[in-house]
């Protein structure tokens, strides 16, 4: 009984959240992934594209719910998702055909398309926050938990409440469909064989009469795809800030290094181990110990490795110390000169 | 001599669009922007020799500037004696003794003959040693210290010094973490460089935002003390008094653009130090070298020249200007708040401020400085002026014309990715190019 207790308590704790979390990054590091093999540069932009895919999820929202269009206890964010990832698909196109097809004809250096993808990280930054304001958004709506923590220790008599949040359930579900798809896209299909073929080696798909401009607008369309996806699943989880965004990147960043830059099931392995790392290290053991230690070996003081604070911090650590002991990350990426 | 008349155009125009804000808004505006403006120069000039000369992409500005701020508060508060007293030692012994873990473990990694499987044991072993063994020696009296009047101390304090010691001591500060952080990963290639140091940028802030015994955290540290003189006594001074009825405004402007002026002149001697020594490094055959490994790794390589160490040289160089000016802004402030290190204030519109300006002169990284910063402050005025004249015909009542006045803010986050993004496509080299040798 103690041992399950103890075990309910992580799976609340730390693995439903954990499961969340992570599936958010690895979405939101495959699009990171995706830019980076086949059109060559780190996009810091990639996490205001996300804020973008959310605000127009959330202005889709609100224009269902006040033409009444409702779904029962469905959330209405989740069934607007198809229109809002069209919106953020012909915003990635635009700013690609403005701004990054340029460097791309030149073959700049990829430090010239980081340093651009700033600039327009600003731009979109500044249109997000022009047309929604920087205000907190919340845009869930329906059912909130598919199970409540009251309705767990009736039905199994445990002291430990199991909660799930319906945010939690819709995340880690798309997810799973999002990769499997993405999976199929890539491995199964004629034209997801020519991206890889494309990325592996420029010159020989162009010889093999590859449309190199073909394959960067299914780029986009994939990248744009991820973000909103990623980005309306973070703000729904964790409610909207056009400001937590700037923020997001960083372990997005973080997710696709340490999995290996470049390679697909790298980055969703990358999203989980910093998002599980980020929960294990900050999270306080004192109650698990409660419930499987004798009462008077009960150290006292949280049983904390780093306080609650230093959360995301964890990620960058992870992220430095992937870099300087394995530069290529778990699963071996590709390194780009 | 083109070159020189450009160069002269460029910041006269820049000092009649300050005169303006003078004339049209208010001096004291006019200079507070002028002194922000030159700090910002300084932090671009920092940028500059490590992209610009380098080609070494730093992107930890906010960790550096933030590591300046910190300088003030251990050179010039008062020491809070309680802490001292409640076990202040143990907490440098701790650190002490995890840094020696650290070194030692590198020991273990660089000089031991074991196989590659056993180091990553012993390491991983000596690191989670020294961790907890720290956390278990500074736990309690991290406890005790920021038990001390929490609303007033609750922190070690300074050392009491003189607040413009704090300055070099910000770029020693920043030198030293620069050296660390050069050491270990300037051998990355420039995107991953950029990410680590944005990381480890994080990492500084994340320290100084919750280790409250060392910065007071996010309750910060207000009352820093002044080079300059206070307002309140200025006001009683004659001479001012005399200065009031010469030019009849009223003595509480009067004194603070005085105490503004000063700063001015403190800022704009120290400018102009930096940017002659970094004029004489870049003329020299230091400079040349440099500019010869970031044109080609290679061949400079090939010559004979220590690709590494000179990349770690400029690097600190760089870093040591950025705290140095990060020192500056914080004294100039007069307090220390961790929460307002943002990347996009303090990494990415310096980055801005560098290629706007002209990667690579540092004349440009001046002007640089001086106009990003000055649109960033006036065009939010600029924005709402613009947004209020196209809405102009809109009823009051409007929604979409309340909405767009509300967030016209923002407009000049849009407006400074689209100046770098202009210049970039097509004035690449910016305002003022690189100077062929």
């Amino acid at each position: 009984m103690e041992f399950l207790n103890s075990f309910i308590l992580i799976t609340n704790y730390i693995i439903i959240p954990g499961l969340t979390y992570g599936s958010q990054l690895a979405l939101g590091a495959l699009g990171i992934t995706i830019v980076y093999t086949v059109l060559r540069f780190s996009n810091f932009a990639h996490g205001e594209f996300m804020s973008f895919g959310t605000m127009s999820t959330i202005l889709l929202t609100w224009l269902f719910i006040d033409s009444n269009i409702k779904f029962g206890t469905f959330p209405t964010a989740i069934i607007v998702l198809p229109f809002s990832i069209i919106f953020t698909i012909i915003y990635c196109l635009l700013v690609d055909k403005f701004v990054f097809k340029f460097y791309r004809q030149q073959k700049s250096k990829s430090v010239i398309a980081l340093i651009v993808s700033i600039g327009v990280m600003f731009f979109t930054g500044g249109l997000i926050r022009f047309i929604i304001g920087p205000g907190d958004k919340n845009f869930m709506d329906g059912e909130r938990f598919i199970l409540k923590a009251k309705d767990f220790k009736m039905l199994t008599g445990l002291d430990e409440g199991l909660t799930i949040k319906s945010t939690q359930g819709v995340t880690i579900i798309l997810t799973i469909l999002l990769v499997i798809i993405l999976f199929w896209f890539l491995n199964k299909t004629k034209t997801g064989k020519s991206m890889r073929a494309y990325s592996d080696n420029q010159e020989l798909a162009l010889l093999s009469g590859i449309n190199p401009e073909r394959i960067v607008l299914i780029t986009w369309i994939i990248t744009g795809t991820l973000a909103c996806v990623a980005g309306t699943l973070y703000g729904l989880d964790k409610s909207y800030k056009p400001f937590t965004y700037l923020h997001l990147v960083l372990p997005i960043f973080a997710a696709a290094i340490v999995g290996g830059v470049g390679n697909p099931i790298g980055a969703i392995i990358g999203g989980f181990v910093i998002s599980f790392s980020e929960l294990l290290i900050t999270f306080a053991y004192k109650k698990f110990f409660f419930y499987i230690l004798p009462d008077n070996f009960l150290p006292d003081g949280l049983l904390q490795i780093l306080s609650t604070d230093y959360k995301i911090a964890v990620s960058f650590i992870i992220l430095v110390l992937v870099l300087l002991i394995k530069p290529t990350g778990i699963y071996k990426g590709k390194i780009i000169e | 001599m083109q070159d020189k008349q450009h160069i002269i155009l460029l910041f006269l125009s820049m000092f009649i669009l300050i005169a303006f804000v003078g004339f049209f808004q208010s001096w004291n505006l006019a200079l507070t922007i002028f002194n922000l403006c030159i700090i910002s120069s300084i932090m671009s000039l920092g940028i500059n020799i490590q992209w610009g000369n380098a080609g070494i992409v730093n992107f930890g500005v906010m960790g550096f500037a933030a590591l300046g701020g910190l300088a003030n508060i251990i050179v010039s508060m008062p020491p809070t004696a309680k802490a001292w007293d409640a076990g202040a030692i143990y907490i440098l012994i701790g650190i002490i003794i995890f840094i020696l873990s650290i070194i030692f473990s590198i020991l273990v990694w660089l000089k031991s003959g074991l196989s590659k499987k056993k180091k990553y044991i012993i390491n991983f072993l000596l690191i989670i040693l020294g961790y907890f063994l720290m956390r278990y020696i500074i736990d309690s009296p991290i406890k005790a210290i920021e038990a001390i009047e929490p609303a007033k101390t609750g922190y070690l304090g300074g050392l009491d010094l003189p607040v413009i010691i704090s300055w070099p001591i910000g770029g020693l500060l920043a030198a030293m973490i620069a050296y660390v952080i050069g050491k270990i990963s300037l051998g990355l290639r420039s995107d991953y460089l950029a990410i680590a140091t944005l990381g480890i940028s994080e990492i500084i802030i994340y320290i100084l935002k919750n280790e409250d015994w060392l910065s007071r955290g996010v309750k910060n540290v207000n009352g820093l003390p002044r080079p300059v003189p206070y307002e309140i006594d200025l006001q009683s001074e004659p001479w001012v008094l005399e200065l009031t009825k010469f030019f009849n405004i009223p003595v509480s402007e009067i004194s603070s653009i005085i105490v503004k002026l000063s700063y001015s002149c403190i800022f704009l001697l120290i400018l102009i130090g930096i940017l002659l020594l970094l004029e004489i490094a870049q003329k020299s055959p230091w400079g040349r070298m440099m500019r010869a490994i970031r044109d080609n790794e290679v061949s400079a390589n090939a010559m004979g020249k220590d690709i590494k160490t000179r990349h770690l040289q400029v690097f600190v160089i760089g870093s040591a200007i950025i705290g140095i000016a990060g020192a500056m802004l914080t004294t100039l402030d007069g307090q220390f708040t961790p929460v307002t290190y943002q990347p996009l204030r303090f990494t990415f519109l310096i980055w801005i401020m560098v290629i706007i300006g002209g990667s690579g002169n540092n004349f440009g990284s001046i002007i640089g400085g001086f106009l990003i910063w000055f649109f960033w402050v006036q065009s939010e005025p600029l924005g709402l002026w613009f947004i209020s004249q196209i809405t102009a015909h809109i009823s009051d009542t409007n929604i979409i014309k309340s909405h767009l006045l509300e967030n016209a803010a923002h407009i000049r986050l849009m407006f400074m990715g689209m100046i770098l993004l202009i210049t970039l496509r097509f004035a690449p080299k910016g305002l003022i190019p690189e100077v062929k040798r």
